[in-house]
This record gives C-alpha cells, sequence and structure tokens, in this order.
C-alpha cells in the first residue's frame, strides 16, 4: 500500500475533507469557464468564493452540483468520488445549493416547497399515500420555515412573496434534510440592508457541522459569515486565504474591488 | 406547440382526511352530476346509456390518463391509445373470442389480470423510451411507438389476426350478473371511470402526484431537492399506463371486437384531442371532453344532413370544434367553466358590496 506514497497521503487527506476538487476544468466550446480548480473544504468550515463576473464562480458550483459534469478532474465529497453522480445523488448524500435566480414552486404554498425538499431527501418520494395531520416531515418543514423566519406567510402561495422573501424560503429549501455542505449562491443579491442583517444572522446561526461555501459580492456580508476566502478570475484560483489578508491585498484590490476604492 | 405548457397552480397536499370531510367539501355541481349518473339508468334509454355515455366514460379514462401525464407532469405522451389497444386485445388474445385458432380461453379472472399487467409493463417501458425527451419530442416518439404498434397488428397474423383482429370479444358473466347487458355493462363503466378519476385526484396531491408537479415546473430544482427526475416520470408512465390498460379492457367489451384501426393514428389524435377540449387542468376534463367528442360524432352526422350539407363531413366538424376551444379557451372546457363561474361569484360580491353600502335590506 505505502508503496505509492505521494498518491496514498493525497486519498487519505482526502478523507478528512468536505469537499475536494483535483484539477476540475469545465470547457464551453474553445472557452474555458473554469480551468484546473483545485479546492479543498473542511466539515464544517465556511468559506467565500470570491470574483469578478464570468470569473467561473456558479459554474464551479454546477460542477460540484453534477448539474454540468466537468471536463476532466475529480470531485470528491466527504471522500467519495461523485465526478460522475447525477445531481439528486449528491444531493442525497448531504450536498445542498441555493440559486442565485431564486428557483422555486411558484403555484405551492411557502410550506409545501419546504415539504417538497425535506421529501426530496427522504425515502417514500413516490408514495402514493397522501401525508397524515402529524407526518414527521409537515413538522420540519414547517421547523425551517420558522428557522428563516416566514411563519407569517406560510400558507401565502410562493409567486406571491415579496423578493426577500422568496430569497430566505431559497435557503429554508437547502437546510432541508441533514445537509452537511451547502453551496450558497450570491443569496444577498437585490436584499434590502435589514433583509441582509437578517441574512447574516440566519447563516452565522446555523449548526457548527454544517460548512458552507458562498459566492457573494457583498463584502459586508461575505467576509463576515465566512473564515476564508477564495479569489476566482478567469476561471482560475488565483489566491486563497483569511478574510482578512485577502482584503488587504492589494493584488486583490485592483482586480476585485475596482480602482474606484481609491 | 401551446398545449404542452399549460399552466396550472400545483394542488397544495392535503393531509389524508376521513371520508366525511372530502364528502362535506365536494360542491353542488359535484352532487348532482354523481346522482345523475347513478339514476340514468332509469332515466336514459340503452342507447344513450351505452352508446354514449359509457362509451364516453371509456375513452375519458384513456383520456384522463394522458390528462394526468401531460397536466401533472407536463408529458404529452400519445402511447395512452397504444396502451388501451394492446390491453384490448391481449383480453382477445388470452381470453375468448371468435377466432377459436389463437384466442386461448383463459378464464376472464386471469385473462384481465395478465392482459393489465402486459400493458402496464408495455405503457412503461414506452415510457423509459420517450421520457429523456420533451416537448414536440415525446409527440413524435410516442407517435412513433403508436404507428409501430399498429403496423404490427395489421401485418402479424399468427398473434394478432391482422386486418380482420378478433371479433366476438363478450364481457363475462360473474356474481350471476351478465356484464355485457346495457345496465351492467353502464354501472359497470361507471365505477371504473369513478375509481379511475377518484385515484388521480387523490395521488395528484400525495407525495408522488406533488414531486410530478414540480417536475414539471422545474425539473433541475427538483433535482437538486434529491429526486430523481427521470425515474419519477417513467413511474408516472406507469400509473397512467395502469389507468389506460383498464380502459382498453372495457373498450374490448363494449366494442366486442379489436382490430388494428382500434389503435390506428385516427384514435391515438382524437385521445389529444379529448384531453384538450376537455381541459388538461383538471380530472374531471378528459371525462367532459370524451362526452362532447362522442356527441359530436354520433350526432353531427344528422346535423350536418339536416342543415343540408354531406352528413360524412362531421370531423370537419369535430376539428372545428376543437379550432374554436383551443383559440378561445386554451384550457379547454374546464377553463371557459371556470372563468363563468369567476364572473359569476364576482358580479354577486359586487351586488353584495352595494347592498351593504345602499344601507337597505331588499
Amino acid at each position: 500500500m505505502s508503496a505509492v506514497p505521494s498518491l496514498e497521503r493525497l486519498n487519505t487527506a482526502s478523507s478528512g475533507n468536505a469537499l475536494e476538487l483535483r484539477g476540475v476544468s469545465r470547457l464551453f466550446g474553445a472557452l474555458a469557464a473554469l480551468s484546473d480548480v483545485t479546492l479543498s473544504v473542511r466539515p464544517g468550515e465556511r468559506r467565500a468564493v470570491l470574483g469578478s463576473n464570468g470569473a467561473g464562480k456558479t459554474t464551479l458550483f454546477n460542477c460540484v452540483t453534477g448539474d454540468f459534469s466537468p471536463s476532466s478532474g475529480v470531485i470528491r465529497f466527504f471522500g467519495e468520488d461523485v465526478t460522475t453522480f447525477p445531481p439528486h445523488e449528491r444531493i442525497r448524500r448531504g450536498l445542498r445549493r441555493t440559486y442565485q435566480i431564486s428557483s422555486l414552486f411558484a403555484g405551492l404554498t411557502v410550506v409545501d416547497n419546504v415539504y417538497l425538499a425535506c421529501r426530496g431527501v427522504s425515502r417514500n418520494r413516490f408514495s402514493l399515500r397522501r401525508p397524515r395531520r402529524d407526518d414527521t416531515l409537515q413538522h420540519a418543514a414547517e421547523s425551517l420555515v420558522d428557522a428563516v423566519h416566514l411563519t407569517a406567510v406560510k400558507d401565502r402561495l410562493v409567486g406571491e412573496l415579496a423578493y426577500g422573501q422568496q430569497r430566505q424560503l431559497e435557503i429554508a429549501l437547502a437546510l432541508s434534510g441533514a445537509p452537511r455542505f451547502i453551496l450558497f449562491d450570491e443569496p444577498a443579491a437585490g436584499l434590502s440592508p435589514t433583509e441582509r442583517q437578517d441574512l447574516v444572522q440566519i447563516l452565522t446561526s446555523l449548526p457548527a457541522h454544517i460548512g458552507y461555501i458562498i459566492i457573494e459580492h457583498d463584502m459586508d456580508v461575505a467576509l463576515r459569515v465566512v473564515e476564508s476566502v477564495t479569489m476566482m478570475h478567469n476561471g482560475r484560483i488565483f489566491k486563497e486565504g483569511r478574510p482578512g489578508e485577502i482584503e488587504s491585498d492589494p493584488e486583490v484590490q485592483e482586480l476585485y474591488l475596482g480602482g474606484g476604492h481609491g | 406547440m401551446a398545449l404542452a405548457e399549460p399552466r396550472l397552480a400545483i394542488a397544495t397536499p392535503r393531509p389524508r382526511e376521513g371520508l366525511s370531510e372530502v364528502i362535506a367539501r365536494q360542491g353542488t355541481a359535484f352532487w348532482i352530476v354523481a346522482a345523475l349518473l347513478l339514476v340514468m339508468p332509469l332515466l336514459a334509454n340503452p342507447f344513450w346509456l351505452v352508446q354514449i355515455l359509457a362509451y364516453a366514460m371509456i375513452l375519458g379514462m384513456i383520456a384522463l390518463s394522458l390528462m394526468f401525464l401531460a397536466g401533472y407532469g407536463g408529458i404529452v405522451s400519445l402511447i395512452q391509445m397504444t396502451v388501451a389497444a394492446f390491453a384490448a386485445y391481449l383480453v382477445a388474445i388470452f381470453g375468448d373470442s371468435a377466432i377459436t385458432q389463437i384466442s386461448l380461453k383463459w378464464p376472464w379472472w386471469t385473462a384481465v389480470p395478465v392482459a393489465i399487467l402486459l400493458a402496464t409493463v408495455f405503457g412503461t417501458l414506452g415510457g423509459a423510451l420517450s421520457v429523456r425527451t420533451e416537448g414536440i419530442y415525446t409527440i413524435m416518439i410516442t407517435l412513433a411507438i403508436g404507428s409501430a404498434f399498429y403496423y404490427l397488428t395489421l401485418q402479424n397474423y399468427t398473434i394478432f389476426n391482422g386486418f380482420s383482429g378478433f371479433n366476438g370479444v363478450l364481457p363475462p358473466a360473474f356474481l350471476g350478473i351478465d356484464w355485457g347487458s346495457t345496465v351492467p355493462f353502464y354501472y359497470l363503466t361507471l365505477g371504473c371511470a369513478a375509481l379511475a378519476y377518484a385515484v388521480v385526484v387523490y395521488v395528484s396531491r400525495a407525495p408522488f402526484g406533488l414531486a410530478l408537479q414540480g417536475t414539471r415546473d422545474n425539473p433541475r430544482r427538483m433535482a437538486a431537492l434529491g429526486f430523481d427526475v427521470v425515474a419519477h416520470r417513467i413511474a408516472a408512465y406507469a400509473f397512467a399506463a395502469v389507468i389506460a390498460a383498464f380502459a382498453g379492457v372495457l373498450l374490448v367489451w363494449y366494442q366486442r371486437q379489436v382490430s388494428p384501426g382500434t389503435g390506428g393514428v385516427g384514435p391515438v389524435v382524437d385521445m389529444l384531442i379529448i384531453a384538450v377540449v376537455g381541459g388538461l387542468s383538471r380530472p374531471i376534463g378528459p371525462f367532459i371532453g370524451a362526452l362532447v367528442y362522442v356527441l359530436l360524432r354520433t350526432f353531427s352526422l344528422d346535423l350536418l344532413d339536416w342543415v343540408g350539407f354531406e352528413g360524412k363531413r362531421y370531423q370537419l366538424l369535430i376539428g372545428l370544434g376543437f379550432l374554436v376551444i383551443v383559440l378561445f379557451s386554451p384550457d379547454g372546457l374546464i377553463g371557459i367553466w371556470q372563468r363563468l363561474r369567476d364572473r359569476y361569484r364576482k358580479s354577486r360580491e359586487t351586488q353584495a358590496a352595494q347592498m351593504r353600502v345602499g344601507g337597505g335590506s331588499p
């Protein structure tokens, strides 16, 4: 076993990570949306991925969830190679995501949206029997609605909700079942300052074992809810560090924060 | 094609409720229709009972299976008539018919379950073949399967007896009742249709139906919630095939024969017309569509003759009716009914409001 030391060490190291990407690339024709991305995130770690538009952040998420398969490279989720898994198999293993543009069921009520999410990661997805009143999933759905502060509108149709409430519901869907790792795609986009406060509170009060990656343009939100930052540019990772280091890095300021900040 | 996008609100999942609650929730229209259907043998002659109502309920069941797929799953499958025709053939092959050299003469209680089972397997396999396509491509591939089945039955003589098919397929007699005679056959059909309707209504709000509606509205999100969208859609095909297979058994008992024309391209497209004319948004729609279709088919010939046109042009009348309904109400006759009811309620509410403002009592 120890005859191949370097590779062996790699594998043991990878088993300790929640999420691990090795040399992941994704081509769209000649365009490399991701090139040779290598990244590892510990269980419970909270990380921001920053970068300008077109840096490959959302493509990275799509590769991790399986919406796109990577052109090359390996993706491990808690040590398991999930590179070729379809999205629902990864979700059932504890991966969750939210979408940059809310992706909800507009014709369903708030609590039913969450109920579907809870059902998706439980057994009996094909059940032909209607749930009983004391159904455990129904209770789980209601308490998740409560956790994202939507109890007041739980029986309203999602299509009638205010934008900020829909964003909160996105988060509730990602918290269904027993999530181990969540990908948040710009959860603060379009939110008012008060709603951002609410969001920060929801993110920081998540159970400690749930790690996440957050894509966020609002530095005030992003840097307050993470312990590490990955900077991306043109489909590549070009810097990783703590929030403070990244903020003061001259190269980052040049590329991302732009000249406008002085 | 506009019919591939019925915009529906998803039915909310109701917790399991007692029968009394279900009964209490039904409106007056439901009770009037239910009572009328139950006492119909006292009111109508045998022609109306069987040729119009029973036939409409059988076609309604096949169209209901299409409505389940199209309305809840967003899957426009033309395979449902073929599933019914296959079940009809199997009843004739395993059971008894005038073609004694082919029919195996199994008793009905063996032949019918085997026929339904095999037709369901057929419908599920057809679904598995077309499940990865969407919209017009689903229509194309299911139509191709239907055509292939039509030509198979037309050209194969060892099993399907080719062009002439099977005649003399009689409904069974059991419990001391000849189910082929008028009133028992009417009640048999009514029972099956009511059961199919109730099951579809129930399942649409069970986790399976709810998730199916989720895959219709947002398949990518459903996958991101842990649902296997492809498996869910195949299961929906299987569920719909069971309903179509039951209807196929009733169909062969109604016609007492089955031939390639039973599953020809004409009937296949007719099912789509029935479902769309009735309305894809609710399970009652296909039955209304089927009744209108049967009435048009039966009486348009006389009507056209009476007006002075060539009676054989009744298909033209059906086609025109289809065009008018789809143009003016994309959600079919059900949609017209709902709009009329909403308008009536609104005008009553404004009336009531005006009376309150006026302060006077009549």
